[in-house]
């Protein structure tokens, strides 16, 4: 999977940088919808389609039309990868704040625990950790007399979750660790709490600096919700997939593939796009 | 130690970015052996015009020879112009990954391909005559701007230049290692090396230029040895630029 | 390897913790076949994702925009799509338009296998984030110290070569490795493409001994140990580099 841009002792990936201050304004829309990226996908798109029909001269319906026939399934496929990617995002969210937390305590015991739950989920395959749970978590909760079902379709959230909970941590952690240590002290000296300086001086700057990590993570983990097809839940790859057993038709491999990819990448685009922005706008303000 | 045989010859350059001028009918000639000190406020071109002299930056008009090169010609040889001219910069831009030693012979090796055991022992006295022996494989960034300069300066020497650039070396440096600096710069042109220097330190210039130039707003206003220069100035201009510095 | 087997047959036996791949000769070949294609896997699509991301930041640099953008959107496609759709991509769709060849048995097989597949798609997927990391290292270059070398006469293929490079090379080091271990990390989404890696020979091993709580703590153990060596080797590399008095 892809990799965070933030600020971690860790090894990251770097954030892009174009310092430049002047640069942010009226330009960015036109960077917004991204120039001639769109142009040559579509090109390239184009071309392979061309490719494609050439392959099988003798086409029965047109492929454009197959393509547009197959459509709205797959497009309800894919809001079903959208819905989970914001289910496991804002579980996987909720824990990796405890867990970031947890990694400036003042126990050094949670301290430890935590660090080490962050790297180990860190660091899993993500469908290393998705089989971990569609296997390991039960059919049911049962909490005293109360039972909760555990659908399949629930656990693959929840193992999306996982891994998303290891990175928030870690955003969580190098966002705290990012504020300079004269905050703590020159709140500390006028008097206020630890939980008080964490909550009012330090979180509040320190979110800023989380957000564009964060959103690259959101974007990361909706490419990752294809991976629930691995496992047999049916998503708009295993749609994708049924929509070319039915065709039984070679030439349909190449445009309905594309067509998926170009679904997630008129989504993943623009939040790449945003975050990028984010990150600049925050740079200069810093 | 000065001859009457031009080495550097500029003639009626212009140089533009775009709508702004920065060099409007520049003339200036450099003997061999002579030190010459380009003096002027910021921006009136001075950092340009030295960037022109070695094809940094090429000229919009006009004509710039080196040594019988000319810099101005679409088919000049940029490796034998460079061979001939050595510049130091004012953030010194020795190569980080370097040792001090390695700085210096890196371009004799890499660029004019000649035998590394020389090369070596021409970098080890260049190192002694910047008065750096000890520090020969220490990196940059363990040296002060000063030593740092003065590694640069060998570095360009390592070349076998015929002209040394100059262009505000010790602006980044505080006054204790300006001094060794501007000792091993003046060495140099006793020595009779042909140096352009771009400077704001007017005593400096008084006592090592053969001629001092006066630039502002992209013009040569008026140039002259240093003693009637600095005693009478003719123009306006001058007057007031050398009566806020001095 | 007696006493080791024999401890993990009893604890089979007496806990009902069963690791066959400790005592099984099959399952521990299988096993190990797994391990070993996993980090053939990997290092092949390693090698192959930085020639990618060298080629791309090289013509990321170059004068003309058509190649210029050509790479960025190489590179912005990549990085926005999902990794196993790209899989599929290639493996069903491109492979369908390529000719079928006729093998030393004489039979009929497509012209790049799932291995051959999954090792172009990672690679362009992984080299798709080092094109990025390259660029920015080159960018991070001072200006100046381009320049410094260009007056000493350097072309720009040996400035490249000596100075720009060594310099770069150091600034990604940190996020090249980061994509790195993403790269280890990707190869398990070969499994969907039948490639008998790590997490595929862990999937037949669980399906026939049912020892799925086992084998899933010994996959998460066994890639944590794969990407903790790569870690630990990119920071001594790292380390190595270092300049003194220079912090990248």
């Amino acid at each position: 999977m892809r990799t965070l841009s933030g600020t971690t002792d860790l090894p990251v990936l770097l954030p892009r940088r174009m310092p430049s201050a002047t640069e942010w304004g009226a330009a960015d829309g036109a960077r917004f919808f991204g120039s001639r990226t769109w142009l040559f996908l579509l090109l390239a798109m184009s071309a392979l389609s061309v490719a494609a029909q050439a392959s099988d001269a003798p086409a029965r319906a047109g492929i454009v039309e197959t393509v547009w026939k197959w459509m709205p399934l797959i497009s309800s496929g894919f809001l079903f990868n959208l819905l989970v990617s914001a289910a496991s995002m804002v579980l996987g969210t909720a824990l990796g704040v405890l867990l970031g937390l947890g990694q400036i305590s003042l126990h050094p015991s949670v301290r430890k625990a935590s660090w080490t739950l962050t790297q180990f989920f860190r660091n899993a395959p993500w469908l290393v950790l998705l089989f971990f749970a569609m296997f390991l978590l039960p059919f049911e909760l049962r909490i005293g007399g109360l039972v909760i079902p555990l659908p399949a379709w629930l656990k693959a959230i929840i193992g999306l979750s996982l891994p998303v909970m290891g990175n928030v941590a870690e955003i969580v952690r190098g966002g705290i660790r990012s504020i300079p240590t004269g905050q703590w002290e020159s709140a500390e000296s006028l008097a206020f709490s630890r939980m008080q300086i964490l909550w009012q001086i330090i979180i509040p700057q320190a979110v800023k600096r989380m957000i564009p990590p964060w959103m690259n993570l959101y974007a990361i983990l909706t490419m990752a919700t294809t991976l629930i097809s691995v496992v047999g839940i049916q998503d708009a790859m295993t749609l994708t997939r049924g929509a070319l057993v039915a065709e039984a038709r070679t030439d349909l491999y190449l445009p309905l593939y594309f067509m998926l990819l170009l679904m997630f990448f008129a989504y993943c685009y623009p939040i790449a796009r945003l975050t990028l922005m984010l990150e600049r706008r925050f740079a200069v303000n810093a | 130690m000065t001859t009457t045989q031009p080495i550097v010859v500029i003639e009626n350059v212009e140089k533009r970015f775009g709508a702004l001028v920065v060099l409007k009918d520049v003339s200036l000639t450099v003997k061999r052996g002579e030190t010459i000190c380009i003096i002027g406020p910021s921006g009136s071109g001075k950092s340009t015009l030295l960037r022109c002299i070695n094809a940094l930056a090429p000229i919009d008009k006009g004509q710039i020879t080196v040594d019988g090169i000319a810099v101005n010609d679409p088919a000049l040889d940029k490796l034998a112009l460079r061979r001939r001219v050595g510049v130091v910069f004012q953030q010194y831009n020795l190569f980080p990954h370097k040792t001090a030693l390695q700085n210096i012979m890196m371009a004799p090796v890499q660029v004019l391909k000649e035998d590394k055991v020389e090369v070596e022992a021409r970098a080890r006295r260049l190192l002694a005559k910047v008065k750096l022996s000890e520090k020969a494989d220490v990196y940059p960034g363990e040296l002060s701007g000063g030593q740092q300069q003065r590694v640069a300066i060998a570095r360009s020497l390592a070349m076998n230049p015929k002209v040394m650039l100059f262009d505000e070396v010790t602006a980044a440096l505080d006054p204790e290692t300006k001094k060794e600096v501007l000792h091993t710069i003046r060495e140099l042109a006793t020595e009779g090396m042909t140096c352009v220097l771009v400077t704001h330190e007017m005593g400096f210039a008084r006592e090592v230029a053969d001629h001092i130039y006066f630039t502002d707003g992209g013009v040569i206003v008026e140039h002259g040895p240093p003693a009637e220069f600095f005693a009478r100035a003719k123009e306006e201009r001058t007057r007031a630029f050398l009566e806020q510095v001095l | 390897m007696q006493p080791v087997a024999e401890f993990f047959r009893w604890l089979a036996d007496a806990h009902g913790i069963n690791l066959t791949i400790f005592y099984d000769s099959v399952d521990r070949s299988r096993f190990l076949t797994g391990l070993f294609t996993t980090i053939w896997l990997s290092i092949v699509c390693i090698f192959l994702s930085i020639l990618i991301g060298l080629t791309g930041a090289l013509i990321q640099g170059a004068h003309s925009p058509i190649p210029r953008a050509a790479v960025r959107s190489f590179v912005q496609f990549f990085r926005n799509t999902p990794p196993l759709v790209q899989l599929a991509f290639f493996y069903f769709a491109v492979s369908a338009l390529l000719p079928m060849v006729t093998d030393r048995h004489g039979v009929k097989v497509p012209l790049i296998d799932n291995v051959g597949w999954a090792i172009i798609s990672f690679s362009l997927f992984a080299g798709a984030f080092n094109v990025e990391i390259f660029r920015s290292g080159i960018e991070a270059v001072p200006k100046s110290t381009i320049e410094a070398a260009e007056a000493l006469g350097y072309t720009r293929v040996k400035a490249y070569l000596y100075i720009i490079m060594p310099l770069a090379f150091r600034v990604c080091l940190p996020a090249l490795g980061n994509n790195l271990v993403n790269l280890v990390k990707t190869t398990t989404l070969a499994y969907a493409i039948g490639v008998p890696e790590l997490l595929y020979a862990a999937a037949q091993i669980w399906s026939e001994v049912l020892n799925v709580r086992e084998m899933m703590w010994v996959l998460l153990f066994t890639y944590i140990i794969i990407v903790a060596v790569l870690v630990f080797v990119m920071h001594r590399w790292e380390r190595a580099l270092r300049i003194p008095g220079y912090s990248a």
